[in-house]
């Protein structure tokens, strides 16, 4: 009865989808304000029916109702709560669910926070988003209805993937959701923009906040992803290239891109068509991402083949949409008249370029990720594109990328003084190469290369301090008057500094664990020891352990450092029940150097066990820059300017904030 | 991320005794060994999913590492190793393709598509203006102007 409901409701909330897809695009193109007002109260409709079915398949899996086919298929009555919510979304059709929903909810936001929008823009921008629900909807209900019965109704569920069982993957399918389905409404508001013909800063100050709410779920979804990578998976890595998280990261780099066009388009007026080009290409790549990990097309050709109905459906899908917006996008392009103009050294300018590396650096892991696909369907050649690929292309983009961002946060907007600011930043070089020096002498007779990465990095974020220092006039001024301007920084610009921060961060974190990491094996008896880095280890004793759906084996072991008291290890080698699968569960010692990594084996002829270790140094200063990005990402949505209810700029303000920032006083606000 | 490979791995997954990919037999000069390493790093695992032999404890991977070591040992240099094992399983095993005809875009579309783009930046940067870009601003806005920037500096 729940499940007929769930696929009722689905139904509805298609029937509105259409409803509020038709009539607000009609009456916007008539400048009929009774049909354009159909579309709030159709989304709020809409957003109620998606998420009254999700809540319907939702309860089918805490019930275990078994006569649901996807529930049989992927739950079992034993499974913890939480698990069994998360498996809703662990499954292709759950997650389409899952996904309308997210989209639903983001049009119903529109329709509510959107009120003092001009009327044709918000009843278009609603209409396109119920359009691509009224694809999503179909899809589900032809080709992959999560409410199917079941004729024979097992006894028990076939459970889910003790691998999957986790918190952080949990959690990681809906923010990555949130943020696909987030870049919809950046997608939305560039084809009603094409259609009405005119980007104005008061269009990008309406899609930045959604670009950067969509950023900031992406952001955490990858990163929930890949932390879960790290310590679950027991390789030690955290990213892997694999397509599954390239999809990810496509729509990533692209929806970084289009914050920082956006910005451009929003102070100075220009820049239009480009951002508009890439709101469409980052929700393409959303589109996709999601399409093609669900269908595992990327696995294998042939997957396609194995349910040709849902891949003819996808391809046409989109085809549809991305050829259609693409259409669209050279049809109208060229109504979008650029505004102000700027020197080739500009705030501009940089961030031009640094939207050229980012494109760039999407279109290397797009074609990356395809190339084995088109080598093997062209050519008939299996070809691999893996980590070292990547890692070579990437790096090699990345240094222009870091250069042009830490320089181009000081730059001032319209034009800049490039050997003043050259001039300025000699101490923070003259600082950065002495990083060079000391990680040179420190990693005696290793590579350079990660010695010059290092030194980037450290100048990245002095860079980024420096800028921070100048906004405040630290030096210059008194300090306590600097302290007081640094507690007036408007939250837009604390989210700019955090944001950059943070990547400065990471990028510490991630040169330092990947080039200097340190990696032991050893097949130990009770007794033995073993060194890695600074670190003994020693198996003291290996247990039985028995968990609620798992046995197990413990290692107990003591880890004495070279300098500092000694510390017990235990990891876990697990084996479970219900599925003939052995999980690792390593354990891992986090310090802001490094972290300890100890992985244990099952148990090898006459009590011997394998055990890996890895050094990781600096591994959490990448969760950390990650969080601090997160976190700047939020103070910025926070800002004043976005706030609910917070009253539209007068157009007069507008021109005021303009030509205050030709002055180049305010200019540092992202 | 890579949770909808993981049924498939479990599929091709041979669970061997040393399930963490531990080997007894690793080789005794470290040096040797660390050179083994890096080349494994670089060899596909074929039965598994975009991973190395390094990350492996399918059969073959095991197998395919203890080649490895013993080509090392042996004095094989790395481009000699490479060599054998694409000679005995095509370009699919390594992980960074080769430069050759067929993997060209690959290798220089990345500097093409900078080129391409870094052009069109350089033009855009360097277009005269052809509109009037602003209104200048009224006596009133002028002062509001000069009230706010005073604001801003103190």
């Amino acid at each position: 009865m729940i499940a007929e409901l769930g696929h009722y409701f689905t139904v509805l909330a298609l029937g509105l989808a259409i409803l509020q897809a038709v009539f607000p695009l009609i009456g916007a193109a008539r400048q009929d304000g009774r049909m354009m007002i159909i579309g709030r109260p159709a989304a709020y409709g809409q957003f109620m029916f998606s998420l009254a079915a999700f809540i319907a398949l939702t309860y089918s899996y805490i019930v275990s109702d078994f006569s649901v086919a996807v529930v049989a298929r992927n739950s079992h009555s034993l499974k913890p709560l939480l698990y069994k919510i998360s498996g809703v979304w662990g499954n292709h059709e759950g997650s389409i669910l899952l996904w309308v929903m997210f989209l639903a909810l983001f049009g119903a936001m529109v329709a509510y926070f959107g009120r003092n929008l001009p009327k044709t823009l918000q009843a278009r921008v609603l209409a396109i988003q119920a359009m691509i629900g009224v694809g999503f909807y179909l899809f589900m209900l032809l080709t992959s209805n999560p409410f199917d019965r079941l004729a024979t109704v097992p006894f028990e569920g076939n459970g889910l993937n003790p691998l999957l069982q986790d918190p952080g993957l949990a959690f990681h399918p809906p923010f990555l959701y949130l943020g696909y389905v987030g870049l919809s409404v950046a997608f939305s508001f560039a084809i009603a923009a094409l259609i009405e013909g005119r980007v104005d800063p008061a269009w990008a100050r309406w899609v930045r906040p959604w670009t950067l709410l969509a950023w900031v779920f992406l952001t955490i979804g990858i990163v929930l992803g890949s932390w879960w990578a790290y310590y679950e998976l027991g390789w030690g890595g955290w990213w892997g290239w694999d397509p599954v998280e390239n999809a990810s990261f496509m729509p990533w780099l692209v929806a970084t891109a289009l914050l920082h066009s956006a910005i451009v388009v929003e102070k100075r007026d220009t820049l239009k068509s480009w951002t508009v080009l890439l709101a469409i290409i980052a929700f393409s790549f959303s589109l996709l991402g999601t399409f093609i990990v669900r269908s595992g097309i990327i696995t294998s050709v042939h997957a396609f083949a194995t349910d040709p109905e849902r891949g003819m459906f996808i391809l046409m899908f989109l085809a549809l949409v991305i050829g259609g917006s693409f259409l669209l996008f050279a049809l109208r392009a060229d109504k979008l008249q650029a505004g102000g103009m700027f020197a080739p050294i500009s705030r501009e300018s940089g961030l031009v370029i640094n939207n050229l590396f980012l494109s760039v650096a999407a279109a290397v892991v797009l074609y990356g990720t395809l190339h084995p696909l088109l080598s093997d369907a062209i050519f008939g050649v299996k070809s691999s594109v893996g980590a070292p690929f990547f890692n070579l292309v990437f790096g090699f983009l990345m240094i222009p990328l870091v250069m042009i961002m830490g320089l181009g946060v000081h730059l001032k907007w319209k034009r800049a003084d490039i050997k003043g600011l050259l001039q300025r930043l000699k101490v923070i070089t003259g600082l950065s190469l002495l990083a060079v020096v000391m990680t040179l002498y420190i990693t005696y007779g290793g590579e350079i290369m990660p010695a010059i990465w290092m030194g980037l990095g450290v100048w990245l974020l002095l860079s980024m301090f420096q800028e921070l220092g100048s906004r405040i006039k630290l030096g210059q001024v008194p300090l306590s008057n600097s302290l007081r301007r640094l507690t007036r920084q408007p939250r837009s610009s604390w989210g700019m500094s955090l944001g950059h921060l943070g990547f400065a961060v990471g990028l510490i974190g991630i040169i330092a664990t990947s080039s200097w990491g340190l990696e032991q094996q050893k097949v130990m008896r009770i007794g033995d020891s073993m060194a890695i880095g600074d670190y003994v280890l020693t198996l003291d004793d290996v247990v039985p352990v028995a968990g609620p759906n798992y046995s197990a084996v413990r290692g107990i072991i003591t880890v004495q450092p070279k300098s500092g008291p000694s510390f017990v290890a235990l990891p876990e080698s697990r084996t479970y029940i219900s599925s003939p699968m052995t999980t690792t569960e390593g354990s891992v010692k986090t310090t802001m150097t490094g972290d300890l990594f100890i992985v244990i084996g099952d148990a090898q002829s006459s009590g011997r066990w394998g055990v890996r270790v890895y050094y990781k140094p600096m591994q959490v200063w990448l969760w950390i820059g990650a969080t601090i990005m997160v976190i700047g990402g939020m103070i910025s949505l926070s800002d004043r300017r976005y706030r609910i209810g917070s009253p539209q700029g007068k157009k007069k303000n507008a021109k005021l904030t303009a030509a205050k920032e030709t002055k180049g006083s305010a200019a540092h606000a992202v | 991320m890579r949770f909808l490979l993981i049924p498939l791995l479990c599929l091709t997954f041979s669970l061997t005794a040393a399930a963490i990919g531990v080997d007894k037999d690793r080789l005794s000069d470290p040096e040797q060994e660390a050179r083994a390493q890096s080349i494994m790093k670089q060899l596909r695992c074929l039965v598994c999913q975009n991973q190395s032999i390094v990350e492996s404890d399918a059969g073959l991977a095991v197998d395919l590492r203890g080649i490895v070591r013993e080509q090392v040992k042996a004095g094989q240099s790395d481009r000699q190793i490479l060599h054998f094992m694409t000679s005995r399983y095509g370009d699919w095993v390594l992980l960074q393709p080769p430069f050759k005809a067929a993997t060209l875009l690959l290798w220089l579309g990345p500097l093409f598509l900078l080129l391409i783009g870094g052009y069109f930046v350089f033009r855009y940067v360097r277009q005269k203006p052809t509109t009037v870009l602003t209104e200048p601003l009224t006596a009133d806005e002028e002062k509001r102007l000069q009230q706010i920037l005073r604001e801003n500096d103190t």
